[in-house]
């Protein structure tokens, strides 16, 4: 009953165009062998877009149009497989074809959801004590080329305490593919992980689809009551594709040849993460690599704007400055007394020791405050925002404290008077505020 | 009537083209029929005989020769009892009622009845005969606090309209006819508890336009104080992401004291909301002891949802608002993000193959924002009434840069201007509006000279601070450094203020009027301090009593020990 059509009429970058009828927007097609997606309908004008690219494809080649938008399959198999960017296995493993399920499915009712409210412990400081991870945030990585922050991101995979790990890779150097799954294998994570990932040597449209094919599996997952955590590197590569695809479909680029709608195809990729009232979650750790180490370039910025928060990785540490967690508020007051306003006057006096920093590099005589905000900064960066540092949450606290004592009077930190006397090491100090 | 049927031609994105027969309004609704679904649209644009409609709705499935419907309406709001402590989406759809019906997902292509069916104790005000014209009361329903008054449609036209049959007190379905008017030419309607109005178009039935001058107070010290808003005036908060804006819109939410609250969550995270619809209900309104979702409506279209319907959810919103003036209320519209709105612009103009303005923005733009933010106001009512709508909306500036499109253009519109800065933010300086650039042109609780002199402090204070990096210390003289850190108390103690704390969240005019007096009094006063260092320990002092005494309860005689410790300390090194 398909019918196939074998007069091409136009062949621009990966994007081809057929005369057809009873066409679906969004359809899957298959060019020759390789799948197309519908893009645009104009009266019997079919634009597809080739996944494999379109080198090669010639204007007889045939197009059959299957009739249905692009699927994937759904099942406990799927755990410890590896797929390529349209959903073909990559670990010589059996293709899989049963209970098949739309990507791309519609966005989340804000009804059924509920507050997030779980920590997600990491171990690492700078992480559960000044910038909290929450089940069902979204949250990206900020970073440069040279960072380590898919090591980063293998590490929180491991540590972090969930059901299933969907990592989806778009424009991985193949190395650093292979470095994910011997880490996860190797830590033991392989059994609940699933990849969808698509390699630089992968035709381009193919990262495209990763997001969506790596957020509709996590989403059933969810729907059967698993704690997901999705992992995405990196989501610049997934919106250069999506640039070069806007392109050549000619639409008006808006900002450095990005399309208009830029934002609403990361918001509606981001957005996927969910605390889902009675069943599961999906928590989204993106990474964003910032071309030129530019927050204004619009990939991070539209991506700033979408998620609750973000890490910066920069020199090997998650910077205290910019680093946001915005959910943090959900679950720090529940942890220790303390948490919030340590946090808090910790940050503030960092800020202070960073202008300190400054004046003592342009050469001006340091006062006693500004030794004292030195010797703070050094023993707060040597101690808490080093990445090898590995402590529970409740550790990293009294830390903080020790280094408070170490440094400062207890009036000088601006801290509450009440929490002073209850938790500065040394009681004699606070006796008589 | 007979309704124009058309059938699709053409797919790119959400936008469709439809061929038609008959004629076709700009902005009527229209309804792609795919499948078993019935796609809800708007037509944007009329060019050689064929219709572009913006899909509200994801665009998969549509295929060219689908059969179109035309209804002949614009786009509409149902206004009637029962919309507050609602959740709608941008096309006024109620959510909790949705995910009843559909599950954990908005499945397109259901429309739900967003007033809900239920009876009204109604009091009717009209008697048969009277003459009724668009706006005027015909009865009143209490819905929660209020009473809700029933109006005739905005719409009606003619002025020769006349009651000829109105129901009598007593219980009603909302949809039922509680009244019939007739005109001269015996042309009658039925008027139920339920009017429908466009919400493109701004209800204009009030007697006069007032000039925006009472506080709208925000219960926040760095806005009533120095920043205030008016009653029916505008205000903008831009600020690159992570400044604290939404926190900020949640603050104002809470604790504004206005009758109505309306949050349009337009573009942004539907988290966001969440945390408002978990919130809000347990939250109690000081003024009325109620539950504060019950002053509350929210329009909600996150950043996930249906572009097009993110355009539409703006007006919807202040259509509402603007229903809630015409009772007599002041109303209080929080829009986050208006960039998210002009964005949904962008998109369609950009599948419109419009000729691109300044980063891709339609050319618009401009006006498209003024209209909008010029539906806030005060206005005197016919009958004499004061009624107000007061806008705030956030701005997602690119880049955190204001020197972006859809900021200039609000920042020529708007009364009061609280731009939030990384920088403050960064150092947890909450909330992140700066003190020196954020400007409002309406006058606050406080008399505007001494904010004046109390802003010429802080002024200087960043100016010695900014010579201080150069000069250092050691070249800064005695006077000039008692002046840094005068205004680095006043950032401190007065501007930021925690949100979470229970009791400093919310700061009371009253209350704000005693800590401006004390801390105006301080920065006034000369200082005996021989030192640097001795200034320091000075003023840490000083700010850490301030501190405390925020976490005091007004009226308490804890309050007022307070107060006279942090009078007698700064009195004790005062010169006199």
């Amino acid at each position: 009953m398909q019918k196939v059509y074998t007069k091409i009429e136009s062949i621009v970058g990966n994007v081809v165009t057929v005369r057809a009828e009873g066409v679906r927007n969004g359809d899957l097609a298959l060019v020759g062998d390789s799948y197309a997606n519908v893009i645009k309908l104009d009266h019997d004008k079919v634009s597809l877009q080739v996944f494999a690219g379109a080198q090669g494809v010639g204007t007889n080649d045939p197009v059959r149009f299957l009739g249905r938008p692009m699927q994937v399959s759904f099942s406990e198999h799927l755990l410890g497989r590896i797929f390529d960017g349209a959903g073909v296995p990559r670990d010589n493993g059996p293709a899989l074809t049963e209970n098949m399920i739309d990507i791309g499915g519609p966005s989340f009712n804000p009804a059924k959801r509920i507050t997030p409210k779980h920590m997600i412990r990491t171990g690492i400081p700078m992480i559960d004590v000044f910038n909290t991870l929450v089940e069902s945030q979204k949250l990206p990585i900020f970073s440069v080329s040279g960072e380590p922050y898919n090591q980063l991101l293998a590490r929180i995979a491991l540590q972090a305490e969930v059901d299933v790990i969907v990592l989806g890779g778009m424009g991985l150097k193949y190395d650093d593919y292979l470095q994910f799954r011997d880490t996860l294998e190797k830590g033991g994570a392989m059994s609940h992980t699933v990849m969808f990932i698509h390699t630089a040597a992968d035709p381009t449209v193919e990262s495209t689809l990763v997001p969506d094919l790596s957020l509709a599996v996590a989403e059933q997952f969810a729907l059967e009551g698993k704690k997901v955590l999705v992992l995405l590197t990196d989501m610049t590569n997934f919106c250069d594709a999506e640039k070069e695809l806007a392109i050549t479909m000619e639409q008006v680029p808006s900002n450095r040849g990005y399309p208009g709608d830029l934002y609403s195809m990361l918001a509606s990729r981001y957005e996927k993460a969910v605390d889902i009232d009675g069943a599961g979650s999906i928590t989204i750790l993106g990474v964003t690599t910032m071309p030129g180490d530019d927050v204004t370039h619009p990939v991070p910025d539209n991506t700033g704007y979408i998620t609750e928060g973000q890490f910066y990785l920069r020199n090997g540490h998650i910077e205290p400055f910019g680093s946001l967690s915005r959910l943090k508020q959900n679950v720090n007051g529940d942890t220790r007394d303390d948490h919030r306003a340590l946090m808090d006057g910790m940050i503030k006096l960092y800020s202070s020791y960073k202008d300190s920093l400054e004046k003592k590099s342009m050469g001006f005589s340091m006062s006693d405050w500004d030794e004292k905000l030195l010797k703070y900064g050094e023993l707060f960066e040597s101690k808490m925002m080093d990445l090898s540092v590995n402590i529970p949450l409740e550790e990293a606290l009294d830390l903080g404290w020790k280094i408070l004592a170490e440094c400062f009077k207890p009036n000088e930190t601006g801290l509450k008077t009440s929490l002073l006397k209850e938790r500065w090491p040394d009681k004699d100090a606070v006796a008589d505020l | 009537m007979e309704t124009v049927t058309g059938h699709v031609t053409g797919v790119n994105g959400n936008l469709a083209n439809v061929s038609f027969e008959g004629p076709v309004r700009k902005n009527e609704v229209g309804y792609i029929h795919v499948d078993d679904k019935r796609l809800k649209g708007e037509v944007i644009r009329v060019t050689d005989g064929t219709a572009s409609m913006q899909i509200y709705e994801m665009s998969n499935g549509i295929k060219v020769g689908d059969p179109v419907d035309f209804t002949g309406e614009l786009m509409s709001v149902d206004l009637g009892p029962g919309l507050l402590t609602q959740i709608y989406d941008g096309l006024q759809n109620p959510l909790p009622e949705l995910a009843e019906k559909c599950g954990f997902f908005l499945e397109r292509g259901v429309y739900l009845d967003p007033i809900p069916d239920r009876e009204w104790e109604f009091t009717p005000v009209v008697k048969v005969g009277d003459s009724v014209a668009a706006g005027d009361t015909v009865g009143t329903v209490p819905e929660g606090l209020f009473t809700h008054q029933i109006m005739a449609p905005f719409t009606l036209k003619g002025s020769d309209w006349k009651v000829k049959s109105i129901k009598e007190k007593g219980s009603y379905p909302v949809r039922s006819t509680i009244c019939v008017i007739e005109n001269s030419t015996g042309e009658e309607k039925d008027l139920s508890m339920v009017i429908t109005q466009p919400i493109k178009q701004p209800i204009k039935c009030y007697k006069e336009r007032l000039r925006p001058d009472e506080p709208l107070v925000m219960q926040l010290r760095a806005i009533d104080t120095f920043l205030p808003v008016a009653k029916g005036g505008t205000f903008c908060v831009p600020g690159p992401f992570g400044a604290g804006k939404t926190v900020l819109q949640h603050m104002e939410a809470k604790n504004g004291e206005a009758d109505i609250v309306i949050i349009a969550a337009c573009g942004e995270r539907a988290g966001e909301v969440v945390e408002i619809l978990k919130e809000f209900p347990e939250l109690e309104d000081p003024r009325t002891g109620r539950s504060l979702m019950e002053r509350t409506i929210i329009i909600c279209n996150t950043s996930s949802m249906p572009v097009a319907a993110r355009e539409a959810s703006c007006y919807t919103a202040v259509t509402i608002a603007e229903y809630y003036r015409q009772m007599g209320l002041n109303v209080l519209l929080l829009a986050d993000s208006t960039s998210r709105w002009a964005q949904a612009m962008r998109e369609m103009s950009g599948r419109l193959e419009e000729i691109p303005g300044e980063e891709a923005f339609p050319a618009y733009l401009e006006s498209t924002i003024a209209a909008f933010y010029e539906r806030a106001g005060k206005v005197e009512l016919k009958d004499g009434r004061i009624g107000s709508v007061t806008i705030g909306g956030t701005v997602s500036p690119a880049g955190g840069n204001f020197e972006e499109p859809v900021t200039q253009a609000t920042l020529k519109v708007v009364g009061a201007f609280h731009g939030l800065s990384r920088e403050r933010s960064d150092a947890r300086k909450y909330p992140a509006i700066d003190p020196m650039e954020s400007w409002s042109k309406y006058t606050g609780i406080i008399d505007m000279d001494r904010v004046e002199k109390a802003r010429a402090v802080l002024r200087r204070s960043t100016e010695i601070n900014q010579m201080m990096k150069v000069v250092g210390e050691e070249g800064t003289s005695l006077d000039d450094y008692i002046t840094y850190e005068k205004g680095e108390v006043l950032d401190a103690v007065y501007l930021q203020q925690n949100s979470f704390d229970e009791i400093d969240a919310a700061d009371p005019p009253e209350r704000q009027k005693v800590e401006f007096d004390v801390l105006y009094d301080a920065l006034m006063q000369k200082f005996d301090l021989k030192e640097n260092a001795e200034v320091r320990s000075f003023f840490n002092e000083f700010r850490q009593e301030f501190l405390d005494w925020h976490g005091t309860v007004f009226g308490t005689p804890e309050f007022e020990a307070q107060k006279k410790k942090i009078t007698d300390l700064y009195m004790a090194k005062a010169v006199h």
